[in-house]
């Protein structure tokens, strides 16, 4: 029909028609994305019903957390018209001083945006409110739902909730601005759980934003699905009783069940009220902590801190050492109030076990906490190996499998990987790979490169209570009344060592009571035998390039009763000094709190509640904030 | 023998029924999308509907008046009409009115004329006029220039005064040269200089300069080991390929920096998806990407069957802007659905394609460039608008023939078909 000059535009027009019917078929018919959600129809508007957040609780079933539902009287100044005072203070219940005082509170604090007039109205009085507030302008009712504490306690394991932010919106389409989120803590972590899933309702709305009723009659609203209630591992007593026991200090406390894993106390000090987190106040509270560089009640200890494990490390060093076969129960060495492990004059590491050169064996060198001991030991388990190298990566894969040196996976949304040393570590700083054993010997006794976090170290004692597995610790117990299923907090870590290898290290860690001269003999409970080792680690800090040494951290770590053991606790201290001074009695007394529900000896633990280290360290915290200051 | 007498005239009425489906589906449409809240009666002047009804019944009048005349006047005036359009054209710089920033409009007593729609027609008729001469001949530059002279003009003012879109359509003509015999080459090249333009933009003169010569690399190493003879030989065309094409990507980077005024830009990075500045692209789509989700959302949400005559909530809501004008095949695909839509889209395939057959049939050279010319300048604006409602093409401001609303477009489509159903009628008298 068409010649060839004519046939192009011929052409262009059947393809350029196909290209558009296929187009329009494709966004009308093929892609439903417009078509089937509502909210892609800008003349929908979907409105929200949330639900109530789940409640929590402790493992007796204290209530921790709960909802308060709050209805306030708001009130926009410019927006008040003239009212009839009389009819509607009667209405509220107020007297007119009240509404005058009010009203110009209000309006001094902002005339455009709302304030509080009546703060938190029963739900009586909100039902008979609700009717009649539209006569007055300026005045509307607003409910809010507020996270109530009914314990002032485990503010770092509770977390709190906070409005989402834009950033959090972009990446979780669920929310919309102005929504509560967990932010911190179990609020965080087990925000899914907690939340629940909030109703829509899609309502159609006019050119003039008006409701003309309900989208397609409502066949895509949803209800609102309730939060599901936790429950945690904590125990609210020993919680309680390790934050009292801590007052004044810096540190932490983990107490764990050895046999599951879960965590019975989580202690951090100094922490806060969780109910300054709620509310009005919320921001200026954090801003305030979270600037508090010094103490930071916000920054948790017991998760994050990363301390020198000091002396309580042996327990370990010993079992990695029997379990690499470089020393037997049987073995024995003398120590000469120390350990010389190199030529120079300062190659020498101090030992105060006062054995005087007596052989010792395995369990007086941890009821005596012997440095030479371990100092000697440890050097022979890297040199059984080709080279230090071996060596160490052998020795220090054996100290992983007791969580250390790795995240544990706890189930709060905070944590420390600590650090046990690979030869790799000291590849980078030798690098012509000349460093031997003895280079590393701090290891053995817990300084040196090893950090790890309180709670690193009351799950090694929990292995090490166990015979040789662990759970990872967490926090919570229960879900919605149905133990968690979750594997990782199920399922046994192993660490593959002979359980049998573990009597003479816990019979050790039991002379560190009973046997006098051991380091905590002054700290056994009658009638429970408590397993235990002190630490004591040195720490410095550095300012302006000039080292600083500080008060020692008092450690320590425990697990009772010897058989079956129900508990396993670290304590750390931040500059507490000696570690049988503070964290030896305070692990007791949580011990004997938990199994025996009482104390034999309360004044002891007034004792310890009273210890105020700031006070005592008082010059000390002085010079520090001021070095911290002009640091700045 | 062949009837001499010119009272004989064969109307393709296929022609003039799809032409008055399109007009009364236009209608229809204009007041679903500006009549139900308003509506008192349909001959209430005061609205679109009314209005636009007055002007479909002063079509008829055209239409009556077109096919009255002589056919030869049309050819024999070609020229006059072209003078006049221009001066009417250039009239608007002294007597125009400002539209939304544009002047292309002359007001009367509260009616607009704009021009340009005008212009398209004598434009029409005096390119057919001067190629339809058999002496004249494409590949003289000396006949070429005047043909590119008409088009430059009216391309030139409608520019000046900021009416891209109606500008992009006299690009349409090109079909009719290439009818008459224009290298097909120039066709190609307008394609690739747009193309390359397109990749330009897209990609950044760096990329698409590595690209153009690593391809212009390959073609030499190809041409080189294979026929290194033909290479030798056309090597100055390689050398001046070479530096065109590179001249091109700088001038397209120009243009599109320099040349093109902000909102074009925009409307092309919106079209090309760069989202490099996630901030502006969110910006654009609350501006110009507004309109098009819009129209796309609306257009979506009538689905297969259409949600009704009247029922389209998002058009009743006045979601879409510029619903009665540009956007109007947006209301048609909510209220009548892929059907309805698609519809459309076979009737303007139907009144082209018949428009091409009817040209090529025409004994008259005149005729059949006409003829062509009419194809050509509904397919453009047929496929920009509908394009750009479906969010294919960048937003270009151009009209849909009959449907759109408004008079002057109307009446210029109305015009510019007839003339041809007019020359059609008698084409049996010229012999």
């Amino acid at each position: 029909m068409l010649g060839k000059k004519g046939g192009i535009l011929f052409i262009l027009t059947i393809i350029s028609g196909a290209i558009l019917l296929i187009r329009l078929f494709y966004l009308q018919v093929i892609d439903g994305t417009y078509r089937n959600n509502p909210l892609n129809n800008s003349s929908v508007t979907a409105k929200y019903e949330y639900p109530n957040r789940g409640f929590i609780y402790d493992r007796n079933g204290e209530l921790l957390v709960n909802n308060l539902i709050s209805y306030d009287i708001m009130v926009v100044p410019n927006e008040v018209e003239a009212l009839d005072t009389l009819s509607f203070c009667s209405l509220l219940k107020i007297d007119k001083v009240y509404f005058l005082n009010k009203m110009e509170k209000a309006t001094k604090y902002s005339p455009r945006k709302a304030s509080i007039f009546i703060d938190q109205l029963s739900k009586e009085d909100y039902a008979a409110l609700q009717e009649k507030m539209f006569q007055f302008k300026g005045f509307y009712i607003q409910k809010r739902m507020l996270r109530m504490y009914p314990h002032p306690i485990a503010a770092n394991v509770l977390g709190y909730i906070s409005q989402v932010n834009e950033a959090l919106i972009a990446k979780n389409p669920y929310y919309q601005m102005g929504e509560l989120i967990g932010t911190q803590g179990v609020e965080k972590q087990y925000e899914e759980e907690l939340r629940g899933v909030k109703g829509v309702k899609f309502v159609n709305k006019n050119i003039h934003n008006i409701e003309v009723g309900a989208y397609k009659n409502g066949i895509y609203d949803t209800l609102a699905i309730p939060g599901n209630d936790l429950t945690l591992s904590l125990d609210l007593e020993l919680q309680q009783f390790g934050e009292w026991l801590l007052a004044n200090k810096r540190g932490g406390i983990v107490a764990i069940e050895p046999s599951t894993g879960e965590i019975l106390a989580l202690v951090t000090a100094p922490s806060y009220d969780p109910n300054i987190m709620v509310g009005r106040e919320r921001s200026v509270n954090f801003n305030r902590m979270y600037l508090d560089q010094f103490d930071k009640p916000l920054f948790d200890r017991s998760l994050q801190a990363q301390y020198p494990p000091g002396s309580t490390f042996k327990i370990v060093s010993a079992l990695a050492a029997l379990h690499l076969g470089s020393m037997t129960e049987e073995t024995t060495t003398s120590c000469y109030g120390g350990y010389r492990y190199g030529s120079g004059p300062h190659s020498f590491m101090a030992c105060h076990c006062g054995t005087g050169g007596r052989p010792i064996s395995i369990r007086e060198g941890i009821f005596r906490s012997c440095n030479s001991y371990f100092a000697i030991t440890y050097k022979r388990s890297l040199e059984k190996f080709t080279n230090p190298q071996v060596g160490l990566n052998k020795w220090s894969e054996t100290i992983k499998k007791f969580g250390l040196g790795e995240y544990l996976g706890v189930d709060l949304p905070i944590g420390q990987k600590g650090l046990i040393p690979t030869a790799d570590y000291y590849n980078h700083f030798y690098p012509q790979k000349n460093w031997r054993a003895s280079t590393t010997i701090s290891n053995a006794i817990g300084q040196g490169e090893i950090l790890a976090t309180p709670i690193q170290l009351a799950n090694m004692v929990a292995t090490v209570a166990n015979r040789g597995f662990y759970i990872t610790p967490h926090v919570v117990k229960e879900i919605d009344k149905k133990p968690i299923t979750d594997p990782r907090y199920t399922k046994r870590k192993e660490t593959g060592i002979d359980p049998h290898l573990f009597e003479p290290v816990v019979d050790g860690m039991q002379m560190v009571f009973e046997t006098p001269g051991g380091t905590a003999f002054w700290h056994q409970v009658k009638g429970i035998e408590i397993c235990g080792k002190t630490g004591t680690a040195e720490n410095f800090i550095k300012v302006n390039g000039k080292k600083i040494t500080l008060e020692d951290h008092s450690i320590f770590i425990a697990f009772a009763p010897k058989y079956n053991p129900k508990i396993a606790i670290a304590v750390f201290v931040e500059n507490g000094g000696f570690g049988s001074r503070i964290a030896a009695p305070i692990s007791s007394l949580m011990i004997e709190k938990y199994l025996r529900d009482s104390l034999s000896n309360p004044s002891k633990a007034d004792a310890i509640h009273n210890i105020d280290l700031y006070k005592e360290q008082y010059n000390y915290h002085k010079s520090l904030r001021q070095l911290n200051d002009t640091s700045k | 023998m062949i009837p001499q007498s010119s009272k004989n005239l064969y109307v393709d009425w296929v022609l003039v029924f799809i032409y008055m489906a399109l007009v009364i589906i236009g209608w229809f449409t204009i007041f679903a999308v500006t009549g139900p809240d308003t509506f008192s009666d349909i001959f209430n002047f005061k609205e679109s509907y009314g209005k636009q009804l007055l002007w479909i019944g002063m079509s008829m009048v055209l239409i009556v008046f077109v096919l009255s005349i002589e056919n030869q006047f049309y050819e024999r005036y070609s020229g006059i009409f072209y003078i006049i359009s221009i001066a009417m054209l250039l009239g608007l710089f002294v007597f125009g009115k400002n539209i939304n920033g544009q002047t292309n409009w002359y007001s009367i007593g509260g009616f607009t004329l704009q021009p340009s729609e005008f212009v398209k027609i004598t434009t029409a008729l005096a390119v057919s006029s001067m190629i339809g001469d058999n002496l004249f001949d494409l590949k003289k530059f000396k006949d070429l220039k005047y043909i590119l002279l008409i088009l430059f003009i009216p391309i030139a003012i409608i520019v000046i005064q900021k009416d891209v879109g109606s500008a992009l359509v006299f690009f349409s003509f090109i079909f009719v040269l290439l009818r008459k015999g224009l290298s097909i080459q120039f066709f190609y090249s307008l394609i690739g200089i747009s193309v390359l333009f397109i990749i330009t933009v897209r990609l950044g003169v760096g990329i698409t300069l590595i690209a153009v010569y690593s391809i212009f690399a390959l073609l030499i190493y190809y041409a080189v080991k294979r026929q290194p003879l033909f290479f030798r030989r056309n090597f100055p065309i390689v050398i001046g390929g070479f530096l065109s094409v590179t001249i091109l990507v700088f001038g397209s980077d120009f243009a599109f920096r320099k040349v093109l005024e902000p909102h074009h830009q925009d409307r092309i990075e919106l079209w090309l998806r760069m989202e490099n500045s996630p901030e502006k692209i969110r910006e654009l789509k609350k501006t110009y990407g507004y309109n098009n989700d819009q129209s796309i959302q609306t257009i979506a949400s009538g689905g297969f069957t259409g949600k009704g005559f009247l029922d389209g909530d998002r058009t009743n809501g006045k979601f879409v802007p510029e619903q009665h004008t540009d956007y109007i095949f947006s209301a048609i695909g909510e209220e009548f659905g892929f059907l309805g839509s698609s519809l459309v889209i076979i009737l303007f395939l139907g009144l082209i394609l018949r428009l091409l057959y009817k040209a090529e049939i025409q004994k008259s050279k005149f005729n059949r460039y006409y003829g062509y010319s009419v194809a050509a300048i509904l397919f453009t604006h047929f496929a920009i608008n509908i394009g750009m409602v479906l969010d294919i093409l960048p937003t270009v401001g151009i009209p849909l023939p009959f449907i759109s609303y408004g008079g002057s477009s109307l009446w210029a489509f109305t015009i510019l078909l007839f003339i041809f159903v007019r020359l059609d009628a008698s084409r049996l008298d010229d012999f």
